[in-house]
């Protein structure tokens, strides 16, 4: 057996029995981390020297029966935008290098209540702008499938980390499809819940109207399990929603039979790359044979997500993100002679590219004069998705798409192309416009070996609906027990 | 053109500070002081991925103002960002309300000297306050403290009503003793709790067409609003009559060379790209809410004044003295509970501690005594502890040592009115025998001989003897010789 290829659902099983300490599944993760880490590079900040020490801790209340909590002793891996107090929190921006959050997030201090032990900062876009990890200031992530490869992104070390073993499972934040389209890349699920049900404090903002944290997993069980764990309303986030607390794990039901799916055809069209298309019609195929009705259906104003993605997206985050102006905390430039030089050059010096790119469209987009046709225009293409949304979901329990267009790409090929990067999103967005929850599942893997994704879209709050659907087919095609990465081209 | 002939436009837009116990969107305290930056948190100090929290309080304050000024409350509101840079400012964007504020079309009225006038007011809206700069004692710079980011603000925009600095000073004056009454804000001027941005522009009289106006910054008193107003027209008058033309620029006021600088003109105007906070969900206020907060609105100066002319019998004058501060009239009314003198209330009110607060040019909420200092002060006068002169004497003191009553002021000082009959027999004989003389007088008639006579012990005991007692002391042993 190796620990390391566990779900969270078997380790904690094994841990109950006795037959695993909290100290050996975290010695085989720290072993697995220096083994592979130097060829995937998923960690900012690793903690893996605390983390025995943590350990021993933990065993030892769960030896003297002091610790209730479910997850006590499992090793988690945490987005590096997730404020983690008294560890580093880059957000992979040199603008945020050496900076230490006062305070936790709401998510971390479930995390920390649950008796977690947190292995380590993990590796993403800077500031979650982008699809592939490669934005982040400090290193390149790799894709375990391929080394060539990108993991996706922006969650791109979380990703990686859960597909290579280093963690047995991960947050990671999602805007625009950050969550999702790495798990499609790595072969791994990942869930952006409901905007609203997950609480935001703590974690650093992007786009507020649209970030989520959501779990990364091996599977759709681990997924539901963490779910529990992050899951619940937040008096430090009114955003956040009074919901009644949910054992998302009952709604496994390993059944879909009646299940009305829904396959928009807007998500199959030009751009869609042909592998990615028949493995998505062959685990429709799948849904059909267990009993699913599956029709297609029309999302027109899903053309337009895109470019309402980011004009809102860029517009918050212009001012998301003027925090960073070298005064208070985090990198301030050597090179001044007045305030505005501090201003001026700590943004110049301290972001990278891509962020600045989007300060300047959120920036343009919200100017007076440019505000009508952009920033209020877009709003109401979001009203108008939402409506077109809510419309599909009257017929429909579910919505199945792409994750993305494509499989993972080559490392290098797109990061010099915003348009290409951008469109890595486009089927993901259309879902954190409209607030809803998905999910994404591996569903095969291309000629090259490389894994395909499915999206599962839901209706508001009705993550139970899509976790039921996601884990049917994955108890049906166990795409687990067929493909493992292989770290090509090592 | 003379001055004369100009119409002088003027509105205002006064920034108050709530008294709420927490800030906007944290739960840190408003309180005035405290070490640089001891009264933050992570939320206040900005830190990336904090979130704000709306203190109702807050929009149930800012409702309070907007009723008590007779505005529109929208059922409907939202919270949006403006966005600039400066190092005060730890988001780098204020919250604040945009397109959706709270209160709208209000006025409130002020007594002109043709009558009741009416100031409409454009809206009320709720914002943070930032923090403050201050100049690092070693020379590197400035340091920011953040005690006062995120404490709660009320601005409350005139319509350009206004027609001269007297005006402006009367709307100041109405609006803060509104904002005292329903308790929402402690107006302190000098710590910055109420401030205003003035507007003015002038036109030829009979014009209907508005000048171009200019916008006033960092007047702190009402004197320096009404030094810069006027100032500021005169400059403008001065602009136009040597064929100049006005520009749109931002001024601040510089009250020790009573003038007016540049801060920056329309060229630099800065563009907030304001928006609506993704942070914060909307403002929504049933009509029960509203009706509640009208319902339990505490008594405005307007009525407080009526029934004072009616149950006390002042003068409308009067009650317009003691009424415009909700401190001083606080302070008559319990004073005038505790002792049961209303009229000696009013009147030590009305004159010496009047007296006493012009001379300090102080507000009345800075009387350092307690109102049952004053009912002290009043009784001791009535059981004849101390005579009104000495009582002048002691008011004095109170203004110095607030902490000691009365009571303690006179006996520490020796004030102590001397009604003892015996004493005051030594006191009457012995002036008696010094002064034979006016002794002959009385008795020949002339009854001012009297007066000298006690002005004399008076005299003699500094002051403590009591008057009445000495008057028919005298009379009754010049008789008897």
């Amino acid at each position: 057996m190796n620990i390391t290829d566990l779900t969270v659902y078997e380790l904690k099983e094994k841990l109950d029995k006795k037959e695993l300490t909290v100290k050996q599944i975290t010695q085989a993760y720290i072993d697995r981390i220096i083994e592979k880490e130097p060829d995937v590079n998923a960690f900012v900040t690793p903690l893996t020297d605390t983390a025995l020490e943590q350990a021993d801790k933990i065993q030892e209340k769960i030896d003297n029966g002091e610790i209730s909590a479910t997850y006590s002793g499992i090793p988690i891996g945490i987005k590096d935008n997730i404020c983690t107090k008294g560890v580093k929190t880059t957000c992979s921006s040199k603008m945020l290098e050496n900076f230490v959050a006062p305070y936790n997030a709401t998510v971390t201090e479930k995390i920390n209540a649950e008796g977690m032990i947190d292995l380590g900062k993990l590796n993403m876009d800077e500031f979650a702008m982008g699809a592939s990890t490669e934005y982040s200031a400090f290193k390149k992530t790799r894709n375990p499938w391929n080394l060539n490869k990108v993991p996706g992104g922006s969650s791109g070390g979380s990703a990686a980390a859960v597909a290579a073993g280093l963690v047995p499972w991960a947050l990671g934040s999602d805007t625009g499809g950050s969550i999702r389209q790495p798990a499609s890349f790595c072969g791994v699920v990942g869930l952006k819940p409901t905007y609203g049900l997950v609480s935001r404090y703590g974690l650093v903002a992007f786009a507020s109207s649209l970030d989520q944290i959501g779990p990364i997993t091996k599977d759709v069980r681990d997924s539901a399990m963490l779910l529990n764990v992050i899951a619940g309303h937040d008096e430090k986030d009114t955003t956040s929603i009074q919901t009644e607390k949910k054992d998302y794990t009952k709604a496994l039901k390993n059944d879909v039979k009646g299940l009305k799916i829904g396959v928009p055809k807007e998500y199959f069209g030009e751009g869609i790359n042909s592998e990615v298309k028949a493995a998505l019609e062959k685990a429709i195929d799948e849904y059909k044979a267990m009993g699913a009705t599956v029709e297609e259906c029309s999302i027109p104003i899903a053309d337009y997500a895109l470019a309402t993605y980011y004009i809102i997206a860029c517009a918050e985050a212009s001012s998301n993100l003027g925090r960073f102006d070298g005064i208070r905390y985090g990198y301030r430039t050597p090179n001044y002679e007045s305030l505005k030089d501090i201003f001026v050059n700590s943004r110049t010096e301290g972001f990278g590219a891509e962020v600045k790119r989007r300060i300047i469209l959120g920036t343009y987009v919200l100017s007076s004069g440019y505000y009508d046709a952009y920033y209020k225009k877009a709003q109401q293409v979001r009203t108008l998705v939402k409506k077109e949304f809510d419309k599909a979901f009257e017929k429909y329990d579910v919505l199945i798409t792409p994750t993305s267009p494509t499989v993972a790409f080559d490392i290098g090929v797109r990061s010099n192309n915003p348009l290409e990067m951008y469109l890595a999103d486009i089927c993901t967005v259309s879902v954190n416009i409209a607030g809803l929850p998905g999910i994404s599942i591996p569903c095969g893997v291309d000629s090259q070996g490389m894994p395909i994704g499915m999206q599962i879209i839901g209706k508001h709050f009705d993550e139970e609906t899509i976790l039921n659907a996601a884990y049917t087919y994955e108890q049906r095609v166990k795409f687990r027990d067929k493909y493992q990465p292989e770290f090509k081209n090592k | 053109m003379p001055r004369e002939d100009y119409e002088v436009i003027i509105g205002l837009e006064v920034h108050s500070e709530l008294s709420t116990k927490t800030k906007i969107f944290c739960s840190c305290p408003t309180e005035f002081g405290g070490a640089p930056n001891t009264h933050t948190c992570p939320v206040c100090m900005a830190m990336p991925g904090t979130l704000p929290v709306l203190n109702e309080k807050v929009v149930e304050y800012a409702v309070k103002a907007g009723l008590a000024t007779n505005c529109e409350i929208s059922r409907n509101s939202k919270n949006d960002r403006k966005n600039y840079f400066y190092p005060d400012l730890p988001k780098s964007y204020q919250i604040s309300q945009f397109d959706k504020p709270l209160c709208e079309h209000g006025y409130v009225e002020i007594e002109t000297e043709n009558g009741p006038k009416k100031i409409r007011l454009t809206r009320i809206h709720i914002e943070e306050d930032a923090g403050k700069l201050n100049h690092d004692p070693y020379g590197r710079g400035s340091l920011v403290d953040l005690n006062r980011a995120g404490v709660p603000l009320i601005e409350i925009v005139s319509e350009p009503d206004l027609r001269s600095s007297s005006e402006v000073e009367m709307y100041m004056k109405k609006l803060k003793s509104i904002l005292e009454y329903i308790e929402v804000s402690d107006c302190k001027m000098q710590e910055g709790s109420l401030r205003a941005d003035v507007n003015v522009s002038i036109r030829p009289k009979g014009s209907s067409k508005l000048g171009t106006r200019t916008e006033m910054k960092n007047m702190n008193s009402f004197r320096s609003i009404v030094r810069a107003i006027e100032y500021e027209v005169d400059r403008q008058v001065e602009v136009i009559d040597n064929g100049g033309t006005i520009t749109q620029e931002t001024l601040r006021w510089d009250d020790v060379s009573g003038r007016t600088f540049s801060m920056r003109d329309k060229e630099d105007a800065q563009d907030y790209r304001y928006f609506p906070d993704p942070d914060l969900v909307a403002i929504k206020l049933s009509d029960e809410y509203i009706e509640n907060i009208r319902k339990n609105l505490p008594e405005l100066p307007e009525s407080r004044k009526e029934r004072y002319i009616a149950e006390y019998s002042l003068t409308e004058k009067e009650a317009n003295i003691l009424t415009a501060s909700k401190y001083l009239s606080d302070m008559f009314e319990k004073a005038s509970k505790i002792c049961g003198n209303t009229k000696a209330v009013a009147n030590w009110l009305l004159s010496d501690v009047s007296r006493i607060l012009n001379e300090k040019e102080w507000e009345p909420d800075r009387i350092p005594f307690a109102a049952e200092s004053l009912a002290e002060l009043i009784t001791l006068i009535e059981k004849g502890t101390i005579s009104s002169a000495i009582a002048k004497k002691v008011l004095e003191e109170m203004f110095e040592t607030p902490e000691k009553m009365p009571s303690k002021i006179i006996e520490e000082k020796g004030w102590v009115q001397i009604s003892d009959e015996g004493a005051i027999k030594e006191v009457v004989l012995k002036i008696l025998a010094a002064n034979m003389q006016s002794v002959t007088d009385y008795k020949a008639g002339k009854d001012k001989a009297l007066g000298f006579l006690v002005g004399q012990a008076m005299k003699e005991t500094k002051g403590k003897a009591n008057p009445q007692m000495l008057n028919k002391m005298f009379v009754e042993e010049i008789n008897k010789m």
